[in-house]
């Protein structure tokens, strides 16, 4: 009698985890697959990509997309090595100020009481509920004005507004998590705030800032409706608004675009690689008992 | 190496007032012990001599000077906080090092106060561990390290040993206590265990609602308790204290038909009709046989037994009396049986009796 419901709780355990495995792999199969096929296409001639049945094993492997890319500027080539650096000026300048201004705001909120905090605070969630693209209208006269149109501060504007928010919440969050007994600590052992700051609460909070500085590049890389509406020209286009490029009234090189989408994931890959190790919450809040 | 005075010290948080104007005096190398039931402002006092809490009237100095306008890196003082408050991101000698290298020592003179403190404290093993590998004791020890080695004027101390279990509370009462006679130094130190207080102290300070009630040497407060809130909070089980009025010929009279002479010391001081309230502990409530001398006994008193709860030398016996639970001591115990009826002896001689308006000691 016990062996048999020993036997069947060992089977619904088997059944669960075969279930767990299966529903995984279907998952993350959605997730990669399109990433996987942007990778292969940009290896491959247009032939085999729009090949009718798809060709899934590839058959002829070749580097002729990259060069077209960085080489061939003449025959109506995509000046990429220039939207390369544009997107990363902006998206790195962009981040850091957010980060910045993240920093200060997550701490106040953390750390200070003042009027209207919570009001303030909801308020900065609630731009986020503002779809950006309803805005490029009104920014796109605003920055016609001014004369950022086709510039990088204009955009890097733009996006520490789109990302300052949610850098706030989320760097908020983690500063509410260190007891400020911490801070109080560093002060008593001869700190002065900007020292206790700076020596204690944020290497402690650091996997916080890094998180919030990940999400901020990765907005400002990948963001596709306002730059296409606030560049013209290579200045200021960046990657994603350079796309279009391989777009022309009667083809599509879609193989050009792929082979442009691989060097937009690879800075995005690398920098999440490097930074997930304070990810991680390898820092434990064991200096204090919980 | 240093005085503490606290003048007329007032905490206000916006129009609340949680700390009303103390007094305090703590005498160099002196160990003070601030004691009271959660939420009397303990806490609120300590941060202000610490300075990490804005004092909203009166004056603190430490060591002579006025330190009221101070940071707390300018005053010279450590602090062991509650909940121990270690770097997370540094090891042990880094947690124990950092002061020194805040002040700008140098690395030779660094480790050397870093070694002296792991040898006193023990914490030679654990050097290059993060405070998250510690056990809780380990971390208060480390927490004390990085105290010491500043060699600071005055140890601030906010409940340390409230989040480690009984037995390494014990074991941590006796650390503490060794380490105030090695380094001679200034303490004050804040809990609500008034037994850690009785064991710590050289002097003790009831506080209640931002007041302090009654300050003294564990004995002073013990034996002569200046109202009716120190007499329940020091001693350990709380005095019994019963309600009674003042009757002629000197006589106590209680619910119940209950009476008792007035003690001795008190006869004159009372009159009759006054109301009182009675207070005694159990050691000196104790049943025929298994009594000590007794001073001035009482008139035999005979009370069953509610509950027994025996403690190995003795039996902590649960009785009633004049309507209300009261507790007594039994000496060389033998088995007692619930509702079983003793006779009792009180010692009049280590009564109390309290105005039953003011709760003020009559004595
Ligand atoms: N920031 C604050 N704002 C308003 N009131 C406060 C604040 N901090 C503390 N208090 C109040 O001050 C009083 C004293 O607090 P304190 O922390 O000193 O108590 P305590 O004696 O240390 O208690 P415990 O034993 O629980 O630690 C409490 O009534 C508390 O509610
Ligand atoms: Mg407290």
């Amino acid at each position: 009698m016990a062996l048999d419901l020993n036997f069947q709780h060992r089977v619904k355990a088997r059944l669960i985890s075969i279930a767990h495995t299966v529903t995984l792999f279907i998952a993350m199969s959605i997730i990669c697959i399109p990433g996987l096929w942007i990778v292969l296409n940009s290896f491959r001639p247009t032939v085999d990509i729009m090949a009718k049945p798809p060709v899934w094993i590839p058959r002829d492997l070749n580097l002729d997309n990259y060069y077209a890319m960085f080489g061939g500027a003449g025959e109506g080539g995509v000046p990429v090595l220039q939207y390369f650096t544009n997107s990363l000026i902006i998206s790195v300048t962009s981040t850091l100020i957010a980060l910045l201004i993240g920093m200060a705001g997550g701490y106040a909120f953390a750390r200070y009481r003042f009027k209207g905090k919570n009001a303030i605070f909801i308020g900065l969630l609630l731009t986020r509920a503002v779809p950006g693209v309803a805005l490029s209208l009104p920014l796109f006269i605003v920055m016609a004005k001014t004369g950022l149109i086709d510039t990088h501060i204009g955009l890097i504007m733009v996006y520490v507004a789109m990302n300052v928010p949610f850098t706030i919440w989320l760097i908020d969050g983690f500063f509410r998590q260190i007891p400020p007994d911490l801070a109080e600590a560093a002060e008593i052992d001869g700190c002065t705030r900007w020292q206790a700051f700076w020596k204690v609460e944020f290497p402690v909070a650091k996997a916080g800032v890094a998180s919030a500085g990940i999400f901020a590049f990765l907005t400002s890389w990948n963001e596709y409706a306002l730059a296409s509406q606030l560049t013209r020209s290579t200045f200021s286009k960046t990657m994603p608004v350079g796309l279009r490029d391989f777009t022309s009234e009667f083809t599509i090189n879609w193989g050009g675009m792929c082979a442009l989408a691989v060097l937009m994931i690879i800075p995005a890959l690398v920098l999440t690689f490097l930074v997930q190790k304070h990810l991680i919450a390898g820092l434990t809040f064991g200096g204090v008992k919980g | 190496m240093a005085s503490v005075q606290l003048n007329n010290v007032v905490k206000k948080y916006g129009a609340l007032e949680v700390v009303h104007g103390i007094n305090l005096d703590v005498a160099h190398n002196e160990f003070v012990v601030l004691v009271g039931p959660s939420g009397c402002g303990k806490s609120t006092t300590l941060r202000m001599i610490a300075g990490l809490e804005e004092i909203s009237g009166g004056e603190i100095s430490i060591g002579e000077q006025v330190v009221n306008d101070l940071p707390p890196r300018d005053r010279n003082i450590s602090m062991v906080f509650q909940n121990y408050a270690l770097y997370p991101h540094m090891t042990v000698r880094e947690n124990l090092g950092f002061s020194l290298k805040i002040a700008g020592k140098e690395q030779a003179e660094i480790d050397r106060a870093v070694n002296e403190a792991s040898t006193i404290l023990a914490l030679e093993d654990y050097m290059d561990r993060r405070p998250g590998a510690l056990s809780g004791g380990q971390r208060q020890r480390v927490a004390m390290g990085r105290a010491i080695v500043r060699h600071p004027d005055v140890f601030l101390f906010d409940e340390p040993l409230s989040n480690l279990d009984a037995k390494l509370r014990a074991q941590m009462r006796v650390e503490i206590k060794k380490l105030h006679q090695k380094i001679k130094t200034t303490i004050i130190y804040v809990t609500h265990d008034q037994v850690e207080a009785m064991t710590l102290a050289d002097r003790i300070v009831i506080m209640r609602d931002g007041f302090i009630e009654q300050q003294g040497t564990p004995s002073e407060v013990f034996e002569h308790p200046v109202n009716t809130f120190v007499a329940t909070f020091i001693g350990s089980p709380p005095m019994n204290l019963l309600q009674g009025k003042v009757i002629a010929d000197n006589q106590l009279a209680f619910a119940e038909g209950f009476t008792l002479p007035v003690p001795q010391e008190f006869v004159g001081a009372v009159k009759a009709g006054q109301d009182i309230v009675l207070g005694f502990r159990a050691d000196n409530l104790m049943p025929e046989n298994h009594a000590l001398d007794l001073d001035e006994a009482s008139p035999p008193i005979k009370m069953p037994i509610v509950v027994s709860e025996p403690l190995g030398t003795e039996t902590l016996l649960y009785t009633r009396l004049a309507g209300g639970e009261i507790q007594a001591k039994m000496l060389k115990p033998r088995p007692v049986v619930d509702g079983e009826v003793l006779t009792f002896h009180l010692d009049l001689a280590r009564c109390h009796l309290f105005d039953a308006d003011t709760q003020k000691s009559l004595r």
